[in-house]
């Protein structure tokens, strides 16, 4: 089971990671960890605190370079690219942060347009019709003009999910996009999350702490502990394993929390 | 391991930290410097850092300027009289102005109102991985962030240091000549006479470098803040703090060399 090869389906890999390590400082928080996203699937990360879930993702937008292993991308080694290659793959992910990482100075139309703005040559009149084609996807018809401080929590989701979709791209990754809601709201980004991926025809691959509720939307689930992924499959699959680690997390009672591969890990 | 080894040990790394933090705190500024002549240019960037740090600076620039100014006519004209050399009063205000306290109270009052705002701003930025988002959006954050300020900050620091001259060589003359009776004609032809292109020079070129070193500083402080609840305070007092101290201690090398 830990083996994700077996669960692919007849589904493609658009993220395939093999043995990759982290370490920072005498830390070491990946080891030897691999991974297989299939296309057209949403494939949700869990695990402990510290078990290094951010920092995998991290890996995957490239915002982090791995000690050694290999990360491919839709069939292209991005772990070694840089410059103008790191930009074409840029170009294909979209990335909705935990905090939503709306530009808090700017109003929602210019937090979702500029991806646009700053990286197509579309027309100002095109611009505007795929922000607000995108911001009614999201169920956020009537904000454009407000600014983030004057949305709520999940309203300040759905914005960043506007601006992570806006460029259309072919891989969404979400890290821990319900933090801070309250349950009816993580309902909703669930379902948000969960219809704008068919829509748009995405792989999602998705840091998620809403056990059991994330499973509800998740077509492969990894379970992270110590740096690896102990488990992988269909949820299915997963909860029926029988895996101790994977028993004591779902009961709340998750063993071996490393405060300091936490710290490390966010 | 024995107390001598352990010392060294600690010595070493701390030593090797400290030129490790040195070497990402000049490749900072090569990359600022670097983006700044590399496309795409954003003028609207540059166009909004100018207005933050110069226009918005200016009424604290009017003020301090002209207070300035008016202390040196006041001591000057009471010190000057002592000798008999009150005509000399528009000379030591002018070049004590344009050659040393113009660039540095200048850069110092400029870095405490627009250098902490800088440090905040990128350091909140930082926190919020708002600086990751431009990140992943294939938008460079030193060409998107930090080199407009730099560019800004070396546009506006001379500009605003020629308003604080001007406006503290009025103020000197206003209590010099105004309030302590020194001989008001004397006041601006000692200026003309004495003041020389190479004082001016001189000041222009401070101005410059503080505007460089201030935006270098506070840029460099809020990108590298800490991402916890203390990471933004701390990145702004340190940014504000190693500011002054470079301004200072840049004032007297730069004075040493452009004498």
């Amino acid at each position: 089971m830990a083996d994700s090869n077996s669960s692919l389906g007849d589904n493609a890999k658009a993220v395939e990671v093999r043995a990759l390590r982290k370490s920072f400082g005498s830390q070491l928080v990946l080891n030897d960890l691999n991974l297989d996203c299939p296309q057209g699937l949403i494939t949700t990360l869990i695990g402990p605190s510290g078990c290094g879930k951010t920092v995998t993702l991290k890996h995957l937008n490239l915002l982090m370079r791995p000690d050694s292993g290999t990360i491919k991308i839709d069939d292209v080694e991005v772990t070694r690219i840089r410059g103008g290659a790191i930009d074409q793959v840029r170009e294909r992910i979209g990335m909705l942060f935990q905090s939503g990482a709306l530009f808090d100075s700017m109003s929602i139309f210019d937090n979702v347009s500029f991806p646009l703005v700053e990286k197509t040559s579309l027309s100002s009149a095109e611009i505007a019709a795929r922000v607000h084609e995108t911001l009614a996807a999201v169920g956020l018809e009537g904000a454009a003009s407000k600014f983030p401080s004057e949305l709520s929590g999940g309203m300040q989701k759905r914005a960043a999910l506007a601006r992570a979709l806006i460029r259309r791209p072919k891989i969404l990754m979400l890290d821990e996009p319900t933090t801070g809601l309250d349950p009816s709201r993580t309902g909703a980004i669930h379902e948000l999350v969960r219809r704008t991926q068919r829509q748009f025809g995405l792989t999602a691959i998705m840091v998620s702490h809403d056990v059991p509720k994330v499973f509800e939307i998740s077509d492969r689930v990894a379970f992270m502990h110590s740096g690896k992924i102990r488990l992988y499959g269909t949820v299915e699959e997963v909860t029926r394993a029988g895996d101790d680690e994977f028993e004591r997390f779902l009961a709340g009672r998750a063993a071996g929390d490393d405060p300091d591969s936490a710290a490390a890990a966010s | 391991m024995n107390f001598p080894l352990h010392l060294i040990e600690v010595l070493g790394a701390s030593i090797i930290d400290g030129i490790g933090l040195l070497g990402r705190f000049v490749l900072f500024l090569a990359a600022a410097l670097r983006y700044i002549v590399t496309p795409p240019f954003k003028p609207r960037l540059l166009i909004r850092q100018i207005r933050s740090i110069g226009a918005d600076s200016m009424f604290v620039i009017l003020l301090i300027g002209t207070f300035t100014g008016m202390v040196l006519g006041l001591q000057g004209a009471d010190t000057l009289r002592r000798f008999g050399a009150e005509g000399a009063l528009g000379t030591l205000v002018a070049l004590t102005l344009v050659r040393e306290l113009g660039p540095v109270l200048g850069a110092l009052v400029i870095a405490a109102r627009a250098g902490s705002a800088m440090a905040a701003e990128l350091g909140s930025m930082q926190v919020t991985e708002q600086v990751d988002a431009l990140t992943v959006m294939a938008i460079n954050p030193v060409q998107y962030l930090v080199s407009p300020r730099v560019l800004a900050g070396m546009i506006s620091f001379p500009l605003l240091t020629a308003v604080f001259n001007v406006v503290g060589i009025f103020g000197g003359f206003a209590v010099g000549v105004g309030l302590m009776g020194a001989p008001a004609g004397s006041y601006f032809n000692g200026i003309s006479r004495y003041l020389s292109l190479h004082d001016i020079r001189t000041g222009f070129y401070k101005a410059l470098l503080f505007g460089l070193v201030v935006t270098w500083v506070c840029c460099y402080k809020g990108y590298y803040a800490a991402r916890m609840a203390t990471g933004i305070s701390r990145a702004t007092t340190e940014a504000v703090v190693l500011s002054s101290v470079l301004i200072l201690v840049w004032d007297y090398f730069l004075g040493s060399v452009l004498l």
